[in-house]
């Protein structure tokens, strides 16, 4: 198993804890809406031969809500604040969910932020057919098992949720969810203004990653990504049996399209 | 004794087996609202609330709540506006306006001025943070719930008491001009009110403010407990708190004979009666409770309440256990439903689930039902735990005819209210506009008053 370390670095005008492990040259990952779910098998493949640096988003676990992040726009560029801090710029990311449409929005606001972006399923643009699911409105149970297409077939899936739910759990799962409601509520898990400031976006690749029975982001939100960044390059990779979660569902495909991509 | 007679305004004529299956709220579409029906309730409970104060009810109680069959009071300011008119004497309680969904709450602060114009002081404002599934009607972020709470209320608060014309710049609401032109009758602002369900935080914030609190028929250890917590802040913030520091609101209903009583009073747990309130993930969005408020649900899901993808068989043989212990509404609702769901019960087995616990409900004096003969002893003993200076009547719900709740209401105000009067002196209850709350100094060595009895409660038990 690859090493991993998580320590807390004051950056940014707060504490920040922030995830690294691996070796090699350095990818940012930006974690879903329920948080780092853990070192997944993914994590240790793509450790193998980058230096994995996985922030834990403020409001979650170890890194305290920062009040002046109001929406996933300003998330965005609290974290380009953090990479400029870092000198780590440019950088490869892969953002999943929420994670992704913070990506994007760090996008906007300097594309040479990044040097390769890759977008799993990424919330943030309303998709032209269905509905962003309701997440808030929902039980964890619910909004857990939304994530993926076939649980049995998925054994990471079980292995992280599956077991009992112990009071700390539950709680981290409770704090995760109030803060991606306090910056998400409101339009329901998007930016109308996300595809007008994606079109300025240039000379960034990227790669949107979808599951096609996604049920929390519909795929059909990929063809708006996909036409929003149109004046940069954009590639557009669909897994079939496959829900929200590539990484752990496709986790091998995954895997391969990642170093594929990235190399 | 301030006694209050209060309805919620159900929409009487929704299925049963629709509630039962799908809770209130948006469990039930709206295409079961029938504006015949809704046009005949709404002016019943009209003709209801001023009955109350011709039978002598001190006060009449609103609430507020939104896309829920359970309320027809989505917006009750303005059945306040036109109670402030049709009656003459009652004070017009308001539990409360949900001040963190309202975008703009300086208008709040107007229509409630305007109540209390037009009744000439006869408003008793209060406020809650609303229940989850408000903050979802009302696409209130809940992650702010009680931020703008706290924020509306100062914004209210200032616009009736600071001279305008100010701005106002806050977290969450922004004003150029806070400047209306009508403000309270009753000055320096109307006497406010706070119900709650035992949430110790808004517990203790009544008591920073000197505010009254009111359980919303909350269990009477719980709520003995609670009052002992505002008890120790009203010493801190330097006050004495007394019976005019508290309310309770009770479910009771009255007929002529006690076998009426019995058969109508079952209409209290209509539908899983308040059990089936809401469903859980719109009564807690994230963000809705506090940290500690989580920290403490948290503790209550031990292991072995079953992982998050599914409910454990150890989970679902404790809810089966459930039966035989005291009524607990929720846990009946809850499982009622789950059964329902899972194909394991039909509806009928629902109904007589929820039916089941309907003496276990009077048994622990959750509901009172009676004839005024065999209800006032009931009653007694939760005036002798609770010593509530404010006391309200919950009308039943579910489907009572208009005339049977007109002579539970009579009977409540020939008999009753009487009697109950007299326990109230006899307890040496004092309401809030006798004694004004908080006016009594609390120094060290200050005697404090007897806020609840134990040894009451334990008799109870």
């Amino acid at each position: 198993m690859a090493e991993w370390t998580e320590e807390i670095t004051h950056i940014a005008g707060t504490d920040l804890a922030i995830v690294k492990g691996g070796k090699g040259k350095p990818l940012l990952i930006l974690h879903e809406e329920l948080g780092h779910p853990g070192w997944m098998s993914y994590h240790q493949e793509l450790a193998k031969d980058r230096t994995l640096i996985i922030p834990i988003q403020p409001g979650y676990g170890k890194s305290p809500r920062v009040e002046q992040i109001r929406n996933v726009h300003e998330l965005g560029l609290f974290y380009n604040w953090v990479l400029n801090e870092m000198n780590l710029a440019p950088i490869d990311v892969i953002g999943f969910s929420i994670g992704g449409w913070t990506a994007a929005e760090m996008a906007t606001a300097n594309s040479k932020i990044f040097r390769k972006m890759m977008l799993v399923a990424p919330s943030g643009i309303k998709p032209a057919e269905g509905e962003i699911l309701d997440i808030f409105a929902v039980t964890i149970g619910t909004q857990l098992n939304a994530t993926v297409h076939d649980a049995a077939a998925a054994p990471e899936f079980r292995k992280l949720y599956g077991g009992e739910r112990t009071p700390e759990q539950f709680e981290a799962f409770e704090e995760a969810r109030t803060e991606s409601a306090r910056i998400a509520w409101d339009p329901i898990l998007h930016n109308p203004s996300l595809p007008y400031f994606l079109q300025g976006v240039r000379g960034l690749p990227t790669h949107i990653v979808w599951g096609r029975e996604d049920a929390t982001v519909p795929v059909t939100a990929a063809d708006s990504y996909q036409v929003a960044l149109k004046n940069t390059d954009v590639k557009l990779t669909i897994f079939d049996h496959c829900g929200h979660r590539p990484e752990i569902e496709k986790s091998a495909e995954f895997v391969k399209l990642v170093r594929e991509f990235l190399a | 004794m301030i006694l209050m007679y209060f309805t919620e305004r159900p929409y009487r004529d929704v299925p049963e087996d629709e509630v039962i299956k799908n809770r209130g709220f948006f469990g039930v579409p709206n295409r079961f609202f029938d504006r015949e029906v809704g046009a005949r309730l709404y002016n019943e409970y009209l003709d209801e609330m001023v009955y109350a104060e011709d039978v002598g009810f001190d006060a009449i109680m609103l609430n507020e709540h939104h896309g829920t069959p359970f309320c027809m009071g989505a917006v009750m300011n303005v059945e306040a506006s036109i109670l402030a008119r049709i009656t003459k004497r009652a004070r017009i309680v308001l539990l409360g306006n949900p001040l963190p969904t309202f975008k703009n709450p300086l208008r709040i602060a107007e229509e409630l001025a305007t109540i209390d114009c037009i009744s000439h002081g006869r408003l008793v404002p209060g406020w809650v943070r609303g229940a989850g599934s408000e903050q979802i009607f009302n696409q209130a972020n809940p992650a702010y719930n009680r931020e703008r709470f706290e924020e509306a209320h100062d914004l209210i608060l200032a616009a009736w008491t600071r001279p305008g014309p100010f701005r106002w710049e806050g977290k969450h609401f922004n004003y150029r001009y806070v400047n209306p032109w009508v403000t309270p009758f009753q000055k320096p602002h109307p006497p406010i009110m706070i119900p709650g369900v035992l949430s110790p935080e808004t517990v203790v914030w009544c008591a920073q403010h000197r505010y009254p609190y009111l359980g919303l028929g909350t269990a009477l250890s719980a709520t003995a407990e609670l009052w002992n917590i505002y008890g120790d802040t009203a010493a801190k913030e330097g006050y004495v708190a007394g019976s005019e520091n508290f309310g309770y609101l009770q479910h009771v209903f009255v007929a002529e004979t006690e076998e009426k009583a019995q058969e109508l009073g079952k209409a209290h747990l209509f539908g899983g009666g308040q059990g089936a309130f809401s469903r859980p993930e719109h009564t807690l969005p994230p963000g809705y409770n506090s940290k500690e408020a989580t920290k403490r649900l948290a503790r209550t899901m031990t292991a072995g309440s079953g992982g998050f993808l599914g409910v454990s068989a150890e989970q679902l043989g404790r809810a089966k256990s459930n039966e035989d212990q005291p009524a607990n509404l929720q846990a009946v609702a809850d499982s009622t439903r789950r059964r329902l769901a899972r194909g394991e019960a039909t509806i009928d087995e629902a109904k007589a689930a929820i039916y089941k616990s309907y003496q276990k409900a009077q048994d622990g004096l959750q509901i009172i039902t009676g004839t005024p003969k065999t209800v006032i002893p009931k009653l007694r003993r939760i005036l002798e735990v609770l010593r509530p200076g404010t006391f309200g009547v919950f009308q039943s719900q579910g489907p009572v005819s208009f005339e049977d709740r007109m002579t539970s209401i009579r009977l409540l105000g020939q008999e009753v209210l009487p009697a109950v009067r007299e326990i109230g002196k006899e307890l040496g209850i004092q309401d809030p506009f006798e004694r004004q709350p908080g006016s009594r100094p609390y120094t060290t060595g200050t005697q404090r008053d007897q806020l609840v009895s134990l040894d009451a409660l334990r008799a109870n038990a």
